[in-house]
């Protein structure tokens, strides 16, 4: 595992790491994959993949609204709103 | 007056109906059991001032003559179920000071049949963890200690909190979930029982998500049949989650026997692994003399991918955790740490919000569902998932259920097992078999180790069969007569 792939996988996770955590998560990440890396050595060829053990097929309904009129409380536990929107810092420029 | 901290479920039931004690009375005997034992650091949240005021609409419920299943029974509520108007943390510094406007679909049935909220209860981070020593509101004490030793033990883990209420006498009962071993694993550390049912039994809506396809909530308690009163109750269709079964709740209480007779219990083979104490091997071949005595037939199983399970496991739940994780993003509630720039406010958000056992499951599951890993790690995982399944299938065609130890260990102190985060996933290694196949597993204390402290045994079922795991643990519990509490209560 190189640091530069860390790097890489912090930033899609939207993790800041500290050069501290960047050496850690380096040795660690390497130390899960090896571990994990035993599954290779079964021969899965044909097996389909199982994403969900629940033998249920995803029920339907009628396309209604169901539910609203709760903008209050949807915005009850934002750190920053106005006007009845969350706020965010400028993406636009 | 009887100890009523004490007391079974079953039996407050009784009391509370024939008026020897009232529902307000049981919940203060719990809120003074409460404040003497804050060292246990059981509950992140004490909610007094609503236990007292459910406690006495439960008061009214019982003179009206219509009281709930569970009118008046003061529980914890593992504090990753969303309580409408009461904090809920997952144990994490990103949801502190979290409030839902919305109750979880368990505790709002739990709530409907009369039970009582003390408060919400501690776990691991986002219930990642075997120990909770990864909570941003401390570690959680066992109240068993080893003999003639002050040494403070872990309670196991993610629900850590649950399990010390209730072992420590401060809750009846309590709710907790199980994702990888999680409600069974802490259930023998602490020597009480708990059951996780069939994945789908109970609705997963307004618990926080950690994997979505292997959670499952279920109760803790001090007996089987407590278990099965809570049980019943927090079970049930919710259209809410899609993945929540529509089939009737048995009535696991009324149709509780302990009785084996005629039953065929597997011993699976692949579980007596390499370096397991001696004692917890003696404790699997008791259980399996009690239920042979008990009249039922135990037969040697195979589940060859056994030794899978584990590396299995810690691809799927991290990728999963990874994914519902995204959420918190310092945008809609819980903390936020501001930013000019929306992604480093994202970035520094989470790395402020989440503590180091997440943030390490959310790179491993990033990293195993990115581009060009993803066949690689993520789809193995899942064949992995079918082919352990299926060894569960097979198995099932020859027997009715499954015995097993719940756990490689008894409690162990804290800050062990903390060097190496394998190690500590080796606690899992007899629990998160039940979770891959989405299966019904209970954990029942059934003796001592030599140092005096609890183990459990563990059952697990056919899908939807949680009344022969029930009946089963009723027959290892009636037949171990476990007994012991930690010192001092």
């Amino acid at each position: 595992m190189e640091k530069q792939l860390v790097r890489k996988i912090a930033r899609l996770a939207r993790l800041a790491l500290t050069p501290e955590q960047e050496d850690l998560a380096t040795t660690q990440l390497s130390n899960t994959l090896k571990w994990i890396e035993q599954l290779q050595a079964v021969n899965t060829d044909g097996v389909e993949p199982l994403a969900s053990v629940a033998d249920i097929h995803l029920p339907l309904r009628k396309d209604v609204v169901n539910d609203g009129n709760c903008a209050e409380a949807v915005l009850a536990n934002a750190p920053e709103q106005a006007q009845g929107y969350f706020v965010v810092p400028k993406v636009v420029e | 007056m009887t100890n009523l901290t004490h007391l079974t479920i079953d039996a407050a039931r009784a009391g509370l109906k024939k008026k020897e004690f009232s529902a307000v009375e049981l919940t203060q005997a719990h809120l003074s059991a409460m404040e003497k034992g804050r060292k246990l650091n059981a509950y992140i949240v004490e909610t007094p001032e609503l236990a007292l005021q459910q406690a006495k609409q439960s008061d009214a419920k019982y003179a009206a003559g219509s009281p709930g299943p569970l009118e008046g029974i003061p529980l914890g509520i593992k504090d990753l179920f969303c309580t409408k108007g009461v904090q809920t943390t997952a144990a994490s510094k990103i949801l502190e000071g979290f409030i839902p406007p919305y109750e979880s679909t368990v505790t709002a049935q739990l709530f409907r049949d009369g039970a009582v909220m003390l408060g919400k209860t501690n776990l691991d981070e986002f219930a990642m963890g075997s120990s909770n020593t990864t909570s941003a509101f401390g570690n959680v004490i066992n109240p068993w200690k080893r003999k003639g030793d002050k040494t403070d033990l872990v309670p196991g883990g993610s629900s850590g909190g649950s399990v010390a209420a209730v072992a420590g006498r401060i809750a009846m009962g309590a709710t907790a979930t199980d994702t990888g071993g999680s409600i069974r694993q802490p259930a023998a550390f602490t020597g009480i029982a708990g059951i996780k049912p069939t994945y789908g039994r109970c609705s997963r809506w307004g618990i926080v998500a950690f994997a979505s396809s292997l959670d499952q909530a279920g109760p803790v308690a001090r007996t089987v049949k407590d278990c099965a009163h809570l049980l019943k109750s927090m079970c049930g269709h919710d259209p809410k989650d899609s993945t929540s079964a529509n089939m009737p709740v048995p009535d696991f209480v009324g149709a509780l026997k302990p009785d084996v007779k005629g039953l065929k219990i597997g011993i699976p083979k692949e579980y007596r692994m390499d370096g397991m104490p001696a004692e917890i091997e003696k404790l699997w071949q008791q259980g399996i003399d009690w239920l042979k005595a008990a009249g039922a037939e135990t037969v040697e199983v195979s589940l060859p991918h056994t030794k899978y399970a584990l590396p299995t496991y810690y691809i799927i739940a991290p990728a999963e955790a990874s994914s519902n994780l995204a959420r918190y993003d310092g945008v809609r509630y819980g903390l936020r740490v501001p930013d000019d720039n929306l992604i480093a406010q994202y970035e520094k958000t989470r790395a402020a919000g989440f503590g180091a056992e997440v943030r390490r499951r959310i790179l491993v599951g990033t990293y195993v569902l990115s581009s060009g890993y993803y066949d690689a790690y993520y789809i193995k995982a899942q064949k992995l998932r079918r082919l352990i399944v299926q060894d569960f299938l097979s198995a099932y065609e020859k027997v009715d259920a499954l015995l097993t130890p719940t756990a490689p260990s008894a409690a162990f102190a804290i800050g062990e097992n903390e060097d190496d985060p394998i190690k500590m996933y080796l606690n899992d290694v007899f629990t998160v078999t039940a979770n891959i196949a989405g299966l019904p597993g209970l954990s029942v204390p059934v003796g001592l180790d030599a140092q005096g402290l609890p183990l459990g045994l563990q059952v697990l079922g056919k899908a939807w069969d949680e009344q022969t795991v029930l009946n089963i643990g009723a027959a290892l519990e009636e037949a171990a007569g476990f007994k012991a509490m930690p010192e001092g209560l």
